[in-house]
């Protein structure tokens, strides 16, 4: 039982972790159509600019700071990526893709020039490296701390969607950005903000990931983004919600796979999941598996009912 | 080398070729050829081949050549360290040619084609070192055995298309990320974790095994090139590669025609898988041995770089964009650590030992600057700029109505 409840809770900590990074993800790609690539490498910017604020301050303090440092970096690097290189590609989705997955090249490396390939110990703070007693299972603090961040950020981004001038046309940008524009509303300053939004968000998931993992190192941000990916195509593009849900079943699955059937298994766990979302979903033009069992069945009645009535 | 002399009479024989060559796939659509046009459509044809048989020709003397080129190699150009770099960059010509077979002929964005190079590599070294195969064998029953699974990966991912082009890309990355974690795991101390897998010297023939026979790494990697040129060229050429093409540029009007598009994308795929798979073999051999980096997304997406770079769906554009990067890469590695770049203040000599820094700066640029990539840069600019202008005209229109009718 305690092993559960451990597992449970380390799960829901890792899904709050991919939540942080989808939810940004799955803001820029719903609004913007961009599938972002440079978003682990914001991460990776983030979590590096952290962890200097953290190990130079030191403490609760200095992780909070951190957590600030982190955020902020994470904005002020999506909004120059955004002015400066996917501004001048709108209605070039392809495009935009290439110059992000440029960027997720060149960042990291530039990342391991300055700082080595190594990874490096993140500094977590004494009142949080220790483990809590939940009915019986030890459950590191840490993961507390990013179930909480990342309600926070699911309420805080649900309130903006839903309750501000700003979500609103974000909301119907997302909905049809055409229409937007043609109502006069300027759409490239919600892309912008949207952006921002974004990598704000990866910033924080940055810190927290440092916090989760307990070290940092060039690559880990790219590493994040693909199970990211994931959950992001688990729970659709165009709904938070949904990417919240996602996320903890991805990191519930990753968590018990690990456990339960053999270590390590828990990504295959994932992949197969995905794979199983993806063929169960139903598309436009084909068949759900649960349409076509309906089908099978449904003759085999039509025909007992003629075969009944004479 | 009977791959070699297949080549060559393919290309010659590679009539449609031609047109869709001499730069771009995506050229105008050619109607029936009259008058003038036609005379420029033979005129064509016959640049066609003169091209790649010059190519050729220069590629099959590069190794009798003991020219020294100073600052561009550090030894004679038949030296080993060279012949080995030429290697190299011709083997990764023809991986991003393959590649290019899904994203600039049929517009599919995979992030998983490393999945099939690691598992070309990986499986062939296996299959010799387990089953006590030979090279030859073991290379033949990896790419069947891979071109089935591809067959069955493909069809999964392309059920996603109804995201639209990005749940493809996501479905693959998400598989090829699930191949690199497995092999990096090290499962029951088959893949070597970290370390990879050195080459089993045993099972491969002689020829391939030490430094005086670099050579024949050198001829490996050309037929290599030569035979994906081959398939990759006839393929984009014949009835199936113009649905590709139309795919590329309106699904939905493929459909609309009668074509199915999924099974004509499934089918893309698995050519380019197996060439891949094949890929991975000469990969194995020539660089003699295999790390768990081959099987990394990254891997992917330097062969997405590669082919934008020289040209996406263009006839050279892979080649030549697979040969520079390969070439910049081992260069501006060795120029990373000389000692010109060393006496720069940190700041700047530790991104320029960086090759990925500059190259990826390169990229990003490119993507601005060139749009069409190398192969089509200062080419025919008049016929490029009626493109753009025709594009520009065309394009979001048609892209909003695709779009509009999907949701």
């Amino acid at each position: 039982m305690s092993t559960f409840v451990l597992l449970t809770l380390t799960g829901f900590g890792l899904g709050a972790l991919y939540f942080l990074i989808a939810s940004g993800l799955a803001l820029i790609f719903g609004l913007m159509d961009v599938l972002n690539f440079a978003h682990g490498a914001f991460l990776t910017v983030s979590a590096y600019a952290a962890w200097h604020t953290a190990t130079t301050v030191g403490g609760v303090n200095g992780l909070i700071l951190a957590v600030l440092t982190g955020a902020a970096v994470g904005t002020v690097l999506a909004v120059i990526v955004e002015r400066l290189l996917i501004r001048r590609l709108y209605g070039r989705p392809k495009e935009q893709i290439l110059v992000t997955v440029g960027l997720s090249l060149t960042i990291p490396a530039l990342v391991q020039a300055y700082w080595g390939p190594d990874s490096r110990p993140f500094p977590v703070p004494s009142a949080l490296s220790g483990t809590v007693p939940v009915l019986g299972a030890n459950v590191p603090v840490n993961r507390f701390v990013l179930i909480v961040a990342a309600v926070l950020v699911l309420i805080g981004v649900r309130l903006f969607l839903d309750r501000t001038r700003y979500g609103l046309i974000v909301r119907a940008g997302v909905e049809d950005r055409h229409m937007v524009t043609a109502l006069g509303i300027d759409v490239t300053r919600a892309f912008t903000l949207i952006f921002a939004l974004g990598g704000a968000l990866a910033g924080l998931a940055g810190v927290l990931g440092g916090l989760y993992f307990g070290s940092l190192s060039p690559h880990q941000g790219t590493a994040l983004l693909i199970f990211a990916f994931v959950v992001v195509i688990i729970g659709g593009m165009h709904s938070i919600t949904g990417v919240a849900l996602s996320a903890l079943t991805v990191g519930l699955v990753q968590q018990y796979a690990n456990y339960y059937v053999a270590g390590g298994f828990g990504d295959f766990a994932v992949v197969i999941l995905l794979a199983v979302v993806v063929l169960a979903r139903p598309t436009p033009g084909r068949r759900s598996p649960a349409s076509l069992l309906r089908d099978l069945l449904a003759p085999r009645r039509a025909v007992a009912t003629t075969g009944g009535q004479p | 080398m009977t791959t070699a002399t297949t080549a060559t009479t393919a290309g010659p024989a590679d009539p449609a070729g031609a047109p869709a060559g001499g730069g771009d796939g995506g050229g105008p659509p050619t109607g029936a050829p009259t008058g003038l046009a036609g005379l420029g459509h033979r005129l064509g044809r016959r640049r066609g081949w003169i091209a790649p048989a010059a190519v050729l020709l220069i590629l099959l003397t590069l190794p009798y050549s003991a020219l020294s080129i100073p600052l561009l190699l550090d030894g004679p150009v038949n030296s080993a360290g060279s012949l080995q770099l030429f290697a190299l960059c011709l083997l990764f010509g023809g991986l991003a040619l393959s590649y290019d077979l899904l994203f600039g002929r049929t517009g599919l964005l995979s992030f998983g084609h490393a999945l099939y190079i690691a598992g070309g590599a990986y499986g062939t070294q296996l299959a010799m070192s387990e089953w006590g195969m030979t090279l030859v064998p073991a290379a033949l029953t990896v790419v069947v055995l891979g071109s089935v699974a591809a067959c069955l990966l493909g069809a999964i991912s392309l059920r996603t298309l109804a995201l639209g082009g990005v749940g493809f890309a996501m479905v693959t990355l998400a598989f090829a990320q699930a191949g690199s974690i497995w092999v990096q795991r090290n499962p029951g101390g088959l893949t070597g974790g970290e370390e990879g897998l050195p080459l089993l010297a045993e099972a491969i023939p002689d020829a391939f095994i030490g430094v005086n026979n670099t050579v024949n790494l050198y001829w490996l990697a050309l037929g290599y090139l030569v035979l994906t040129a081959a398939v990759v060229w006839t393929a984009a050429a014949s009835p199936a590669g113009k649905v590709w093409q139309a795919v590329r540029d309106n699904e939905q009007r493929v459909s609309v025609l009668g074509r199915d598009p999924f099974r004509h994308k499934l089918g893309v795929f698995v050519l380019a898988s197996a060439l891949a798979l094949l890929g991975g073999v000469v990969y194995l051999v020539v660089t003699a041995g295999v790390t768990p980096h081959a099987s990394t997304p990254e891997f992917t997406l330097t062969l997405l770089v590669m082919v934008v770079l020289g040209g996406a769906g263009t006839r050279w554009g892979p080649v030549i964009g697979g040969v520079l990067f390969i070439y910049l890469d081992h260069r501006l590695g060795a120029l990373g650590v000389s000692d010109a770049v060393e006496s720069l203040p940190h700041a700047l000599s530790a991104p320029l030992a960086e090759p990925l820094v500059v190259l990826g700066i390169l990229f990003v640029l490119a993507v601005y600057l060139v749009p069409g990539g190398l192969a089509q840069a200062g080419w025919r600019p008049a016929r490029r700029s009626k493109r753009a202008a025709a594009a520009t005209a065309s394009g979001p229109e048609a892209g909003n109505t695709a779009k509009g009718s999907t949701r």
